[in-house]
């Protein structure tokens, strides 16, 4: 059947200029890396492939991104270590080629997804805020197709009500998992409520600002809910499973009382050792007196289009 | 005893005189860690949340600062060595970075939100542990001169003992504003249980070495 298709940019043409910029930086700057303490300024890996995407301008109106280079080099991704460099610095021995996702549990159809096929769909490009339970933000130029796609494939049974997620366990590659002190259980386990893992802002992303998932970002493929904490956006997917009761979730296991299972961006619901009111947006430039916090808003902003999920629940409750 | 005390006279007011120099020197010095990150704040080289690292070092370091000036009683007592002249200055500087480090929580980081400060301090346990060791410290600072430890007199040790309860305050609070538990804070909580610890020592214990000499 022919039907008109839309125009395909290029990813030369999609990626903010301000990234292009950021990485010609980069490479620019590389004397004063020699200088400047390793992990404030180091270059993205190498591997990183071009990935050609359809911008979906329905998401990230009048949002600004956050540079590529501190979305790729400031963030948590505990199975490389705790700080918050250690994912850039750390993750270079980590092998994302090659890869399967495994969707199975309550489906008609469970299906073995190899990355390869995954990215040769069809995908979108859209701009996301990212609130990070730690009171952070960014907003991410994400490259992915929505969890709906997948999950319609493998045919949910009308038993399934939830959909549980698992991050891979590499101890040799990903030194975080490798550690003396007790982090978190590996692996790193998620979830979702069928009708939120279904719903059109859910995506699986395989790529941002144009090019393929780097390591540190939970390369090749990862979950991003924008309207729920960073945490839920498990990295590094091997597994999607769907049950009829509720998965565990990884923070969840670790310290019920301050990360639940819904995890819905809420300033009126604080964590108990700080207040979600407000969030100190990253990359601001302009040092201390260019990131001046900003008001959280419920869902992360996407309360138009997830708040009826939630109608007569108590958030405070289930938070 | 005027005799030996005339003979040396000469290089103990030299001795006296670089106590003094070296007092000045230990401030200028331990205000560095402060200034220099100020510095790489304003020319934007603390990465991409600089506010955050601005405030996690200057809490750092008065914590640093703390376990210094509680070590000197140890030190002298368990080696004989007596840093004794200098413990005034590093409590100082704990109080100045402490005094910093909760300016830059208030004013960069929170942007002087009168009802999120409100709400942190009286609710929140970590942040009352931080400020319970601020307060104490300001107390401290503020009867650390001559005058107040005239004026004291007596009571003076019993007000100077909180630093006590202002280290184990500081400690939780450091371990308190992570998501898990880490190495670095568990070290400093050891370092400073082990310091609090000494102190209930009987002093038949504690004293020997100095009873020796």
């Amino acid at each position: 059947m022919s039907i008109f298709r839309y125009p395909r940019p290029s990813a030369s043409e999609i990626t903010p200029r301000s990234a292009w910029l950021s990485r010609r930086g980069l490479l620019a700057t590389g004397l004063a890396g020699a200088i400047v303490p390793p992990g404030l300024m180091r270059p993205a890996p190498a591997r990183a492939a071009a990935l050609a995407a359809r911008p979906d301008a329905q998401f990230g109106g009048g949002l600004t991104p956050t540079p590529f280079q501190d979305v790729t080099h400031y963030n948590n991704f505990y199975e490389f270590g705790l700080e918050k460099t250690d994912p850039a610095e750390r993750s270079g021995g980590f092998h994302p080629h090659p890869w399967t996702v495994r969707v199975d549990g309550l489906v008609a159809n469970p299906r073995t997804y190899d990355i390869d096929a995954l990215l040769a769909r069809p995908l979108q490009e859209r701009l996301y805020r990212m609130r990070c339970v730690e009171a952070w933000s960014m907003v991410i130029p994400w490259i992915g197709f929505p969890l709906a796609e997948l999950l319609k494939e493998v045919e949910p049974l009308g038993s399934a009500k939830y959909v549980a997620f698992e991050s891979v366990v590499r101890p040799s590659e990903m030194p975080g998992q490798d550690g003396v002190l007790p982090v978190l259980d590996w692996p790193y386990v998620e979830g979702l409520r069928l009708d939120e893992a279904l719903h059109p802002l859910t995506i699986l992303a395989v790529g941002l600002y144009g090019q393929t998932l780097p390591n540190q970002n939970g390369a090749p493929i990862r979950l991003v809910v924008p309207w729920k904490y960073g945490f839920k956006g498990v990295k590094s997917v091997v597994r999607i499973r769907l049950t009829d009761t509720r998965p565990p979730t990884s923070w969840n296991l670790r310290a019920p009382d301050e990360y639940g299972f819904y995890a819905n961006v809420n300033p009126e619901v604080d964590h108990p050792r700080w207040s979600q009111a407000t969030e100190r947006p990253i990359g601001a430039r302009g040092g201390f007196f260019g990131a001046a916090r900003k008001p959280t808003l419920p869902f992360n902003g996407y309360g138009e289009q997830v708040a009826s999920l939630y109608a007569g629940m108590n958030l405070r409750r289930d938070f | 005893m005027t005799a030996r005390t005339d003979r040396r006279d000469q290089p103990a007011r030299k001795w006296r005189s670089s106590v003094g120099i070296l007092r000045v020197l230990l401030y200028a010095v331990g205000l560095v860690p402060a200034a220099a990150t100020f510095a790489m704040g304003l020319a934007n080289r603390l990465g991409p949340d600089p506010v955050n690292v601005f405030e996690r070092t200057l809490g750092l370091w008065a914590i640093r600062f703390l376990i210094l000036s509680l070590c000197v009683t140890p030190l002298r007592e368990l080696t004989g060595v007596s840093l004794l002249r200098y413990r005034r200055a590093l409590g100082l500087l704990a109080f100045w970075y402490a005094l910093f480090h909760v300016t830059v929580y208030v004013g960069l980081d929170q942007g002087f939100d009168g009802a999120v400060l409100l709400a942190d301090i009286t609710r929140r346990p970590f942040v009352i542990m931080g400020m319970a060791a601020f307060l104490i410290v300001t107390v401290l600072a503020a009867t650390s001169n001559a005058w107040s430890i005239r004026r004291l007199g007596r009571r003076w040790r019993a007000v100077h003992r909180m630093v006590y309860l202002a280290g184990l305050c500081a400690a939780v609070h450091f371990i308190l504003s992570f998501k898990l538990l880490r190495a670095e804070p568990l070290l400093y909580a050891v370092v400073m249980a082990l310091l609090l610890l000494y102190r209930l020592l009987p002093d038949a214990i504690r004293r020997r070495r100095l009873a020796q000499r």
